[in-house]
């Protein structure tokens, strides 16, 4: 057995929050220090302040070849742990030991320039991912034909269209050749068929080229085709590692308690961006919010949105998922908006047509049918009761997405003549 | 494939280990630093239309007014050169340090989304912005050389020594600027400060006058590093026709120094910082 290419122990990151200090200017901070010292000569105790742990004590490795996938709630420590492996932020605690070349894309395209050509910011972005100017010259025709932008080459990319855009920067990134790769749901971007392509592109990294891939992302339908492994974390701890199924069933299964009404700060980055941005969200039956609703009864889900687009249109759109973590269907107005303005949207859903159990809902603002501007997975999450209904008799588990109440017909047929 | 006979580098991440391969770091990311230096080079050239034509009308309106003030109005003896390039040499140096010390100061906020993003010593970052200023130097230069050679006379061997005046510029400016964009991540008020003090700095430094005709005051102008560099390159380009003050010149270089090694230990000291407060 070979050694593990990636060794975490004790992986602990604290942040300190200090109450009263917004030291974000010099006047706060000579302010603040001034009481502080007051406030420590006369009662012996400066102001205090709160530790949060985004990690605390995360162990595990992960064998040269293998590819792992990190869930988690939001807040979970999942970026924190990025972060530490990219060495972008130091931890408070633990070690960790990298055996081979590391590269990791929290973002696909990071320090792209709007004003340099196609060609520039391939040279560019290569550099910055940790490739030498001789690979990347090497690659250049392979990363170019991938992203599928032959003829755009000397043109400036922000002229770009956003798919253009964002098949370049990760064609760059795919064209990476470490030992040990580090994603985060950078998979979020471009189009669908894209999407498969880069899905395609990590799935031959792993399994051909036998590389290291480390993996986040809120898509649990990748997860599980994609990776053998799982480590789930909650609160900054380890809840669970193990084979993919196995976490995946235990997660989904104890996914939290209903959550019929969400709001969502304006600060959220996955709530929007300057462009669009989710307020608030919820399910309704009969005109109240609610987490459990009757199977027979029908379901309204609101969204409420701003809208800061000039020239593009936004457009809002939801995914329903069921217990399993099936896609049920997405769906979303045929309009977008454009302009400065503050929307709300409601769709219903017919009684008697999901199963029952547990649903989550998932919130999107798309910018120009192409561009995800926000994504809040599994924002709303309800439950549809039981009452009998389509089942006549039968008492096991009403198998499916949904459960549709359908006209059956039907005639007894004469006896078989002999 | 790789064969299992092949070393494989073996990294360590442990709290506050950084530090022990941060100049080994800084040597094998010296390639991004190039494509730094680079994109900021094709980026300044390509957003302005009138590209390089810009390196040279600031200094020239630069020049004529300075003349006009220094050299009309408040009477500042000239010597033998003609007080127009008594100004145009101090213009030099000063427009170098200018835009260095600019660029480093905003290079860390100008550059945010890569530190928020990806992993390299920080340092590269305003290391890297020092490259423009000095192509736009070298371009003023290229200019300035032969109208000096046609109006004033040849320059002397004292031309050769102007990259030292040129290192000095951009050691003070990169020691400045790393203490302010160090200082302005983690307040952004900094930011107003460069301005600043470049405006208090034009006056204090001999751009539009030269120092050797005010002997009361050169030993006052001499606690400001800059003075050593204006009248260094002034020297160097007029052929000598300006004497150096090696007292000041050696009080230019300690300062120097001194901003430098202060100012590389502020910046690694908050450095660690940087991505989660920028």
């Amino acid at each position: 057995m070979s050694l593990p290419a990636i060794e975490v122990s004790g992986l602990s990151k604290r942040y300190v929050i200090e109450h009263e200090s917004q030291h974000d200017n010099l006047r706060d901070t000579l302010h603040h220090t001034a009481r502080k010292l007051w406030r420590r000569v006369r009662w012996g105790t400066g102001f205090e302040s709160e530790e949060f742990w985004a990690l605390r004590d995360v162990s595990f490795a992960v064998q040269p070849g293998e590819v792992v996938g990190i869930i988690g709630r939001n807040g979970a420590g999942k970026s924190t742990l990025l972060k530490i492996l990219s060495r972008i932020t130091e931890p408070s605690a633990g070690k960790i030991t990298l055996r081979g070349r590391v590269a990791s894309l929290l973002e696909v395209g990071t320090g792209f320039h709007p004003d340099l050509t196609g060609r520039e910011n391939v040279y560019l972005n290569g550099a910055i991912l940790g490739m030498s100017r001789v690979e990347i010259r090497k690659k250049f025709d392979e990363i170019v034909a991938f992203a599928e932008v032959e003829k755009f080459l000397d043109t400036p990319v922000k002229r770009y269209s956003s798919g253009m855009y964002v098949r370049l920067a990760f064609a760059v990134a795919a064209h990476l050749e470490p030992e040990i790769l580090i994603i985060d749901e950078v998979l979020a971007v471009g189009d669908a068929q894209f999407q498969k392509k880069c899905l395609g592109k990590i799935q031959d990294v792993s399994r051909g080229e036998g590389r290291t891939v480390l993996f986040v992302t809120h898509n649990i339908g990748i997860i599980g085709s994609l990776c053998q492994r799982c480590i789930w974390l909650e609160s900054g701890h380890t809840k669970d590692v193990g084979p993919t199924a196995e976490v995946m069933a235990r997660y989904i299964g104890v996914r939290g308690a209903n959550n019929a009404e969400v709001t969502f700060a304006a600060n959220d980055t996955r709530a929007g961006s300057s462009r669009g941005r989710i307020f608030s969200a919820r399910v309704l039956s009969g005109n109240q919010v609610r987490s459990e609703i009757s199977i027979e009864d029908p379901i309204c889900i609101e969204l409420e949105y701003t809208v800061d687009s000039p020239a593009e249109e936004i457009i809002a759109g939801i995914h329903l998922h069921d217990k399993h973590g099936v896609c049920i269907f997405s769906s979303g107005p045929t309009q977008g908006w454009i302009g400065h303005l503050r929307r709300r949207e409601r769709v219903v859903i017919p009684g008697r047509f999901l199963n029952d159990g547990r649903h989550t809902v998932t919130f999107l603002l798309l910018r120009s049918y192409a561009h995800i501007e926000a994504m809040v997975p599994d924002a709303l999450t309800f439950e549809i009761t039981e009452t009998g209904v389509g089942r006549g008799n039968f008492t096991g588990t009403v198998i499916g997405c949904v459960r549709p109440v359908l006209d059956w017909s039907g005639e007894t047929l004469p006896p078989e003549s002999p | 494939m790789t064969s299992p006979a092949e070393e494989l580098p073996e990294l360590v991440i442990e709290a506050g280990r950084a530090e022990r391969h941060y100049w080994r770091d800084l040597w094998r990311y010296r390639e991004l630093a190039g494509f730094l230096a680079w994109r900021d080079i094709k980026v300044r050239y390509k957003q302005a239309s009138l590209g390089i034509a810009w390196a040279v009308i600031q200094p020239a309106v630069q020049t004529l007014l300075l003349t006009f003030v220094f050299g009309k109005l408040a009477k500042m003896p000239g010597g033998d050169v003609p007080y127009p390039f008594i100004v145009l040499c101090g213009l030099l140096p000063w427009q170098l340090f200018t835009s260095a010390f600019n660029g480093a100061g905003n290079s860390l906020i100008g550059n945010s989304h890569l530190i928020s993003k990806v992993y390299f010593p920080r340092l590269i970052v305003p290391l890297s912005s020092l490259a423009v200023s000095l192509v736009d130097f070298g371009i003023m230069l290229v200019l300035a050389v032969p109208l000096v050679a046609i109006f004033v006379g040849l320059p002397g061997w004292q031309i050769l020594l102007l990259p030292l005046f040129v290192l000095l510029a951009l050691t003070i400016a990169l020691g400045a600027g790393l203490w302010i964009t160090a200082l302005t991540v983690r307040f952004r008020d900094f930011r107003f400060i460069t301005p600043f003090i470049l405006q208090i700095g034009m006056f204090v430094t001999p751009v539009g006058y030269r120092t050797d005709f005010l002997p009361n005051w050169r030993d006052w102008l001499a606690l400001n590093p800059l003075s050593g560099v204006v009248d260094g390159v002034r020297w160097c380009l007029l052929g000598g026709r300006t004497t150096l003050y090696l007292p000041g010149l050696g009080l230019s270089i300690i300062i120097a120094i001194l901003l430098l090694v202060t100012g590389v230990w502020y910046f690694r000291r908050t450095e660690k910082q940087f991505a989660d407060i920028i």
